[in-house]
């Protein structure tokens, strides 16, 4: 490895970890105001010009706020639990191919920190791991709410989880790679969400389960469990948890824009080329990522809460089943096509 | 029986169609609400820089008002007093001395006079109950304090001043609601 590789890779790593910060904070900013507009109010506007300077406003807040631990708390698991909560969100969008190749300096920088051939792999596996993060510190917190947020969670997690598999295999099916990389640069043509919009679907609605999203958002329900895994937290470890909620939302816009709207790939591609290409596809990127934000905030102020035992209805008696017919229907056609019956 | 407004709706518990258990034309349709209140007009008032209209026989702080001289109207005649459901107002009297003609309009007027705001419930019966037009309630609303005993207002606050009449033309037709 030499060294410009090094410096390239640091710069947007850094450049990554700054961006996905940074659209969490203003995620915040906008949900609020999307909620005051949904519900005829104008939302926080007083800090800078339209309340553009609330993110910053809530994080002095957070800061300042007492660090609290309760004396029954498993000390270092509970300092641990919103870590891992945000090391998990932060990690996933390392594999994410966010636009074509830059030429800068002489040198193709790819737009992307790790090429794994296994991207899709390692994103549900890191997407797994993310549930420690809420697991841990619910049960930490030496909390009966906070347990049962953590169960809730978990529980959730593992149920949605599968049909969120079956829908990407159909996926992985359709381009013959587990590398995301190879699965944007496939929908150059057509974008996935045309041959499979039944897997966009479940995919899209165990993704809002994934990150515990309204309708979905069991796991801290105020309404029964106060806060839910985070009841005893405060300060930054709280600041950090939903810091984690709302980075591992962006980056699942992400992972939805590139498995099923053809990632950085846009209509009339083939008449740009070099770095204006690159330029326009990361704007083209970060418009489906927009896109796919606003829909997942406007459910939320839109749809109530299921209930939990309808939470696992829809999970194992209707998405699972749905996407298993789905991969074999996939499947089906694939091995027709290819002439093997 | 027949119902008198078109505003019944009959409800049954008869379960759900297959469409209705799909949900999703249910959500969707909730979403299209919930976009169609997104462009709607806000119904915030921005208070500190705005102010909600008030009607025109909105009851705030009291006024005791002076004549067209100037003079006081008050008599100390104990009517608000009497009228006051919540026993807001006391008063002291005093009778008026000569060469005090220009400051009071009758030969008895109020030394003292005290509304308790905290008390007054703002209903204005002390306007209605007055024979001189010597109080009324104004739109000026009456401001937060940290002690309590800024809330009892004196002559101090309640007499209107000389060079700053407060306009009650609004509220002067008692008993003749029609014309507001």
């Amino acid at each position: 490895m030499d060294t410009a590789l090094l410096i390239e890779k640091s710069i947007l790593v850094l450049l990554l970890f700054l961006v996905s910060l940074g659209a969490a904070a203003y995620m915040t900013y906008f949900e609020r105001k999307l909620a005051a507009w949904i519900q005829d109010r104008v939302g926080p506007d007083r800090a800078g010009p339209f309340g553009i300077l609330q993110p910053i406003a809530d994080g002095v807040k957070m800061f300042l706020k007492e660090d609290f631990i309760p004396a029954k708390a498993d000390k270092w698991l509970f300092i641990i639990g919103p870590g891992i909560a945000m090391f998990t969100a932060l990690i996933t969008s390392a594999v994410v191919p966010w636009g074509p190749k830059l030429h800068l300096f002489g040198r193709d920088i790819a737009l992307q920190v790790a090429d794994i051939n296994i991207g899709i792999l390692y994103v549900f596996g890191v997407l797994s791991v993310g549930v420690y993060g809420i697991m841990i510190g619910g049960w930490a917190s030496n909390n009966k709410y906070s347990l049962y947020g953590a169960i809730r969670a978990s529980s959730q997690m593992i149920s949605y989880e599968l049909a969120m598999g079956v829908s990407a295999i159909t996926i992985v099916l359709l381009s013959g790679s587990l590398s995301l990389n190879d699965i944007v640069t496939q929908q150059s043509g057509v974008w996935n969400v045309f041959y499979q919009p039944v897997a966009f679907f479940i995919f899209f609605v165990c993704a809002l389960a994934e990150l515990n999203r309204a309708p979905f958002d069991l796991p801290e329900c105020e309404s029964e469990l106060v806060g839910g895994y985070h009841t005893e937290y405060s300060s930054m470890k709280l600041g950090l948890y939903l810091f984690a909620e709302y980075t591992s939302m962006f980056v699942s816009s992400a992972i939805m824009a590139i498995l099923f709207f053809g990632g950085y790939n846009f209509p009339g591609m083939s008449h740009f080329s070099g770095n204006t290409l690159a330029i326009i596809g990361i704007a083209a990127f970060a418009i489906k990522i927009f896109i796919f934000i606003f829909v997942i905030m406007w459910i939320r102020w839109t749809i109530p809460r299921f209930r939990f035992d309808q939470l696992m209805h829809l999970g194992w008696k209707t998405l699972l089943p749905l996407s298993l017919i789905n991969l074999l229907i996939t499947g089906l056609v694939i091995a027709f096509k290819n002439g093997w019956f | 029986m027949e119902s008198l407004t078109n505003r019944k709706k009959v409800v049954s518990d008869k379960p759900m169609t297959l469409w209705e258990k799909a949900y999703l034309p249910a959500i969707i349709s909730g979403m299209m609400t919930t976009m169609r209140h997104m462009f709607r007009k806000r119904k915030t008032i921005k208070y500190p820089e705005e102010t909600r209209e008030f009607a025109p026989v909105y009851r705030g702080q009291h006024v005791l008002k002076r004549d067209e001289q100037g003079r006081e109207n008050c008599t100390a005649c104990g009517l608000c007093a009497v009228a006051c459901p919540a026993e807001a107002i006391t008063m002291t009297s005093a009778e008026r001395e000569r060469g005090q003609e220009q400051l009071y309009r009758e030969e008895k007027y109020a030394a003292t006079y005290e509304i308790n705001m905290l008390r007054c419930i703002f209903c204005g019966l002390c306007e209605e109950a007055c024979p001189k037009e010597a109080i009324f309630l104004t739109d000026r609303l009456v401001p937060t304090f940290f002690e309590r005993d800024n809330f009892i207002y004196g002559k101090d606050k309640l007499v209107e001043t000389l060079d700053e009449r407060i306009d009650i033309t609004t509220r002067q037709h008692t008993g003749k609601r029609s014309q507001i």
